[in-house]
């Protein structure tokens, strides 16, 4: 554009949008929802030798209004499947969820009366870890993807090709490339 | 809702009516909450407290939820207090958030199987459940185990009870701000999880033992790992030591709260560390020893002031003692098999079932179903070690079938946290996060 | 510690205070230990004896379960139930076993409240997952299971996978809850 020549070598130009992204993949405040064997391994991807602090995500918020990267790691009973929708809930948009472990993909060996066989069925889940429990280098690998994810998307936290295109100018209206104007006025719907 | 509920200790509502019928499925799908007439078996107190109108401060309390998705829980435990002001009032508990039926599950895996299912169980020691389930099987099917599974088995779950113990109290460290002893504890219990996995594989879920011993053997280097982990948790339990005893703010928070009398920890059925701190000398390893626990020479560590103080401290003490157990447990490490002879109980080695039709008939009567290990019908036993929360008992009905007929696992946690709106009554809120941390309370093994 | 006692010689001394309200079991196997196997009219007496009498002094109730016999013949139970009773004495070290048949239509059993604290839980788990009442237990809410779920899951006509209880959520999408599933509240009270 020629604006960086202008403002000197200390100033980038960019996108909000990408900035806005930058800031998401680097910043992720885990919520973590964590029950059984799975949450020890996570404890042990927080502490010294796994060190989630290196992908950004070491800020652990155990109020889900805080959080944007929630956690499953661990069996979900049918009695703690009504508090994990609560806190899903609550956590604020854009949010993501990371099903660590065999049990909270799936139910794992535990085809019983009690356990939700896999979270997925009433919770929309980004990123599946296999493992029972997951090696704390699985759970640094989910965190990666869930940045690619990140990346992926628009600010507004809708993917790429999930976004409501334009529709395409019929030939008759104009032969010209659409103007700027025009597609501010024409509703978004998304 | 007020004139309905009642303190707890008055007769519980409708104690003469007999057990609703079971609903089916019908009723189910259409929602448990709109339908009026079953409501389980009390309806209305969800929570014996007191409602606010009762109270003599003018109404002055409140109810606090803590959990169970609380970072001072941890786990799923959740408990509701009463609190007027900073100060507990009354609390009332509620568990069964990681309830995932093993008991019901063991009824349908072979015995065998459900050796991977006990690890499950006190995640924080596996090694501990798996060789509990394992002497409560072989006591069932009279098998012997060879002496060098017997040695690895006591040297693996005294490591895993150190990991156990450091991690508790590194956690009740975090819980009175003493942030870094959880990290420290961690480091320590990654060098644990190494050692595990050169022997068994995997870092936590360890499925170790098999019924009449152990499923392979340790690797050449056992030796001098163990060792070198021996010198450095010798060292690091220094470091705990100076980093927390005679600190001041930490012996603020942790002396004096939570007193368990000697009677009551008998009475309330507590067992372990809790048991311990509170004078009582009662170690299954001494009081019934199991896997050769008669052969080391090691002492039962008691504190007497039986608050949360005296619980990390003996924390401490046993780590040592384990310690003292590992060094004289390596030293006499024999040779020979790792698994029992028996062809009925153990699998033959993998390559001879391929060469070996001998083998291979044996393979496949272990794994077949209506096979596999089959104890005789009607017996039944209730065996007992000392895991790291204390006596860790497993009962198991045979009716002859290759799947046991009953298991009933005795977990300690579930006694020690019943106590807990009876330590906590009367304390700070925050006490009772420091009371609630050295009960070290599993809710894997809590609700099974 | 005092010396302790063989199961047999427990159920010798219990036998001679209680003579015929008490049979005693012993499972096959060869180091099966002796059951004492009474009436839950006696069962109160029985623990009572057991817990007070000099030499005996059962003051640790390691564990109360139940056992569903309704696949399984076993011929010195012949009530569905048996709950089961563990007991142990610190001050002696001797271990007992202590049994009562409990019939299915008329499920309860006394609470050995009175005599051991730590019967509080574990006859709430018993009740929660046998549906076995314990008359004279304070609280007998369940344990486990939540407060509304219908059936005793431990008993042997339940089935293993539920009876459709894991299915019944309602379901979250990015756009919020789209079906109402059985509009089970949040934990929070």
């Amino acid at each position: 554009m020629g604006l960086e020549k202008l403002l000197g070598d200390n100033i980038i130009t960019t996108s909000v949008d990408s900035v806005a992204k930058w800031a998401r993949k680097n910043a992720l405040w885990p919520m973590p929802f964590g029950t059984a064997c799975c949450a020890i391994e996570m404890m042990a991807t927080l502490s010294g030798r796994f060190d989630m602090a290196r992908f950004g995500a070491e800020v652990i918020r155990f109020s889900p209004r805080q959080a944007d990267l929630m956690i499953v790691s661990g069996r979900i009973s049918i009695k703690m499947m009504p508090v994990l929708l609560k806190i899903y809930e609550q956590m604020p948009e854009p949010k993501w969820v990371i099903s660590m472990g065999a049990c909270a993909s799936s139910g794992g060996v535990f085809d019983t009366y009690t356990l939700v066989q896999g979270v997925d069925q009433f919770l929309p889940v980004h990123c599946y870890i296999p493992g029972c429990p997951p090696r704390p280098e699985s759970l640094l690998d989910a965190l990666m993807k869930i940045q690619d994810i990140i990346d992926e998307e628009d600010s507004d936290g809708k993917a790429e090709e999930d976004r409501e295109k334009p529709e395409p100018e019929t030939e008759e209206e104009t032969g010209d490339s659409v103007s700027a104007e025009q597609e501010v006025v024409e509703p978004s719907g998304s | 809702m007020s004139e309905k509920r009642k303190a707890p200790g008055m007769p519980a509502e409708g104690a003469e009516q007999s057990p609703p019928e079971t609903l089916g499925l019908e009723l189910l799908r259409k929602g448990l909450a709109a339908d009026p007439e079953y409501r389980g078996e009390h309806p209305e107190p969800r929570f014996f407290i007191t409602d606010e109108a009762e109270d003599d401060f003018g109404g002055k309390t409140m109810t606090l939820n803590l959990g169970p998705q609380h970072p001072a829980t941890h786990g799923t435990l959740r408990v509701v207090l009463k609190v007027r002001g900073e100060k507990i009032v009354a609390a009332d508990t509620e568990i069964g958030f990681l309830h995932t039926g093993f008991e019901k599950l063991s009824e349908h895996m072979s015995y065998q199987q459900w050796v991977t299912v006990t690890d499950r169980m006190n995640y924080m020691s596996a090694m501990n459940n798996n060789v509990g389930y394992a002497i409560a099987c072989e006591e069932l099917l009279g098998v012997e185990v060879p002496r060098r599974a017997q040695v690895i088995r006591v040297i693996l779950s005294e490591f895993s009870r150190l990991a156990d113990h450091i991690v508790c109290n590194g956690l009740a460290g975090m819980d009175v701000g003493a942030f870094s002893l959880m990290f420290w504890a961690f480091e320590r219990r990654e060098k644990v999880y190494d050692l595990m996995e050169a022997v068994t594989g995997t870092r936590l879920t360890t499925s170790y033992t098999r019924i009449g011993g152990v499923f392979r053997d340790v690797p050449a280097d056992f030796d001098s790992m163990v060792k070198n982990l021996v010198t450095e948790f010798r060292r690091f339990l220094e470091e705990m030591r100076s980093m927390t005893l005679g600190n001041r703010i930490f012996e603020d928070r942790m002396r004096g709260v939570g007193i368990i009398s000697s009677a009551d920890a008998v009475n309330w059925g507590l067992t372990g560390p809790i048991l311990r701190a509170s004078g009582i000398a009662y170690d299954v390893r001494k009081a019934r020893p199991y896997s050769g626990y008669e052969r080391y020479d090691f002492e039962v560590p008691t504190q007497e002031g039986g608050d949360s103080y005296s619980r990390f401290v003996q924390r401490l003490e046993e780590c040592e003692q384990s310690l003292d157990i590992i060094s004289q447990a390596i030293e006499d490490l024999p040779e020979g098999p790792v698994l029992s002879e028996d062809k009925k109980i153990s699998l033959p080695e993998k390559d001879e079932v391929h060469q070996n039709i001998e083998s291979l008939i044996h393979h496949f009567k272990q794994i077949m179903f209506g096979h596999g290990i089959l104890p005789e019908r009607g017996r039944e036993v209730y065996s007992s070690t000392e895991s790291p929360n204390g006596e860790l008992g497993f009962y198991i009905v045979s009716d002859g079938e290759m799947n046991s007929y009953k298991t009933r696992v005795r977990p300690p946690s579930i006694f020690h946290f019943a106590v807990l709106p009876k330590l906590i009554e009367g304390l700070m809120i925050s006490d009772a996060v420091a009371v609630l941390a050295t009960l070290n309370v599993i809710a894997g093994e809590l609700d099974r | 510690m005092g010396t302790p006692l063989t199961p047999e010689q427990i159920t010798e001394r219990l036998s001679k205070q209680f003579g015929d309200e008490l049979s005693v079991h012993l499972p096959p196997g060869k180091s099966a230990a002796q059951v004492a196997i009474v009436s839950r009219e006696s069962l109160e007496d029985t623990l009572s004896f057991l817990q007070s009498e000099a030499g005996l002094e059962f003051d640790f109730l390691v564990d109360v379960t139940a056992v569903d016999y309704l696949h399984f013949d076993e011929p010195s139970i012949q009530e569905r139930f048996a709950a089961v009773y563990q007991l142990y004495s610190t001050i002696h070290n001797h271990r007992f076993t202590l049994k009562t048949p409990v019939p299915e239509d008329d499920a309860w059993v006394p609470s050995a409240v009175e005599l051991w604290g730590s019967a509080l839980w574990a006859e709430r788990e018993t009740h929660d997952m046998y549906g076995i009442r314990f008359k004279g237990n304070p609280d007998m809410r369940r344990l486990l299971m939540p407060e509304d779920f219908p059936g005793f899951p431990l008993r042997k006509d339940y089935p293993l996978r539920g009876r459709g209880e894991r299915d019944a959520f309602p379901q979250y999408l990015d756009s919020g809850p789209i079906s109402g599933g059985a509009g089970k509240e949040g934990g929070g009270g």
